[in-house]
């Protein structure tokens, strides 16, 4: 089914399946509906050891309407995104997009919020709302002391090295047209929110 | 030739060596560049994780401030994150209907728009190798790198996954454009197993474990072969593979010391260029050894003092305006 035919079914205020409301929510042919279950996506993921489902196994739950415990899963915040099995799936499965599909759901309905991913990404958007580019040094000091204050004397040594070297910016960079960029954003989350 | 360059938030400061390199060889390779006006964060691979409609929105900005230039419908961008987010957004916006639709009524109240298909989004490496092409490379080089045995890294977002429309420019699983641009310019290219496998991207920051292990491999990987340094296309990659190996190899109680520079510099060093000037010097891991094998001799490095607190970083906010 394409993402225009479901949109048009929740227009209707159908009731979509789960697997079907993973389509409509990833953007372009997805395939996922298509999925013959040869794990070729596991065995090609090089941090598959840190999922608690394989990508294989986490399509069978979808496709069998597993739909909490596909929300609860920590596999998608452990997709590296390096596309191997989008590469290789012989089905032509979007699987790296539709990771991000199932981490947009979890976040949108806080089924996923105990780990530091999901506030790694907020904090990092977070200043490029507000500057319209992202801000590495701020990013990793908010995020440490959130989440690892101990963490800062592990890589202190590299924060040093980079001062040293010139790398870290100590203020960020805000462009000229943040009103712009601002007005282009909000109507978009706009626009999401219907959706 | 002319093209529309998007820098991109690493080039401003962590990887200025690899924008300043970038600068200082397209003369000579006669590539003009034209920076984005007043771009934006791609948002690398987090916006897209939070809002669907807002992370196409906020890539498309700068597709639709770049399809201004009216002199070229090239956009160049050297980091591969920001390669993979321009293209797919151009791709997925020609694609679908309903999401060019929605991305052009959020641009419409920046007063921008943006046609999926109008661009041609490009990497850096893909312009060099295939519009400038290795022959004419060849024939600037003055100071070959013979007898430096380089690892080529193109790691993930620079060969997959393929787009209709903006498709990859070399092998998904085995590219081959940087080694054979490398051994155009005299270098012991090693046919590095890894070289498109994963540096972890922000998974140092998420979980060490996974993100060192990740680095790891592929610092091991050239230390096998004895590569005297790793050749990057990235500043994500370089970030990991370079800034956190002393990081990983504290965690793994290991000692790895493999410098990683930008192909870019190599580049520069190839026709001649003062390293200085090609900000060779700015990575963490000293490649004075592995240079020195090429005639390249960096000024010392100033003693080492003992990190202080005041000297650990801490962000600092801008005067209000």
């Amino acid at each position: 089914m394409t993402p225009t035919s479901m949109s048009h079914l929740s227009n209707e205020k159908q009731k979509l399946s789960f697997l079907e409301e993973v389509i409509a929510a990833t953007p372009g042919e997805s395939h996922l509906d298509i999925c013959i279950q040869c794990g070729t996506c596991g065995g090609s993921c090089p941090s598959g050891s840190d999922m608690d489902h394989t990508p294989r196994s986490l399509f069978a739950m979808i496709a069998a309407g597993l739909r909490d415990q596909v929300l609860r899963s920590n596999t998608p915040w452990y997709c590296v995104s390096c596309y191997y099995c989008t590469a290789r799936c012989p089905q032509e499965i979007h699987i790296t997009d539709i990771m991000y599909t199932l981490k947009r759901i979890a976040v949108k309905e806080k089924a996923y919020d105990d780990s530091t991913a999901p506030d790694f990404s907020k904090t990092f958007i977070n200043w490029v709302e507000n500057y319209g580019r992202a801000f590495e040094l701020g990013l990793m000091s908010m995020h440490i002391i959130k989440h690892n204050p101990f963490g800062v004397f592990k890589i202190a040594g590299m924060g040093v090295g980079m001062v040293t070297k010139g790398r870290m910016a100590f203020t960020p960079t805000r462009i000229k047209g943040m009103d712009n960029l601002k007005a282009i954003l909000n109507k978009a989350k706009e626009l999401e929110a219907v959706a | 030739m002319k093209y529309s360059y998007y820098p991109g938030c690493s080039l401003e400061r962590n990887a200025a060596a690899y924008h300043v390199s970038t600068m200082a060889v397209a003369e000579p390779l006669g590539i003009e560049f034209q920076e984005v006006e007043d771009w934006n964060c791609c948002g690398a691979t987090e916006y897209i994780s939070l809002n669907l409609t807002a992370s196409y929105a906020l890539i498309a900005r700068n597709l639709a401030l770049a399809s201004k230039n009216k002199k070229t419908n090239q956009l160049v961008a050297p980091c591969s994150a920001c390669y993979l987010n321009l293209r797919k957004c151009d791709s997925y916006m020609a694609e679908s209907a309903d999401l060019s639709e929605k991305v052009n009524t959020a641009l419409a109240a920046g007063g921008l728009k943006y046609k999926g298909g109008t661009l041609k989004v490009r990497h850096l490496l893909d312009v060099i190798v295939n519009d400038v092409g290795y022959d004419a490379i060849a024939q600037k080089v003055t100071k070959p790198l013979n007898g430096l045995r380089v690892a080529p890294y193109y790691g993930c977002m620079i060969v997959r996954p393929k787009m209709k429309g903006n498709g990859s420019f070399d092998n998904p699983e085995y590219p081959m454009t940087l080694d054979n641009l490398l051994k155009a310019l005299g270098a012991e290219v090693i046919d590095f197993p890894l070289k498109s496998h994963c540096c972890g991207g922000h998974m140092t920051q998420i979980s060490e474990g996974t993100g060192f292990e990740l680095i790891r491999r592929l610092i091991k990987g050239a230390d096998d072969y004895h590569a005297d340094l790793i050749a990057t296309l990235c500043p994500m990659c370089q970030l990991n593979l370079d800034a956190f190996q002393g990081a990983m190899n504290n965690y793994f109680k290991t000692n790895y010391k493999v410098p990683v520079l930008y192909f870019t510099q190599l580049l520069g060093l190839a026709f001649g260029m003062d390293a200085k000037a090609l900000e060779i010097g700015s990575e963490l891991v000293d490649a004075r050894d592995a240079l020195s094998k090429i005639g390249v001799e960096l000024p010392p490095e100033p003693p080492k003092k003992r990190p202080s607190k005041e000297e650990l970083p801490m962000p600092q906010m801008p005067e209000k305006e």
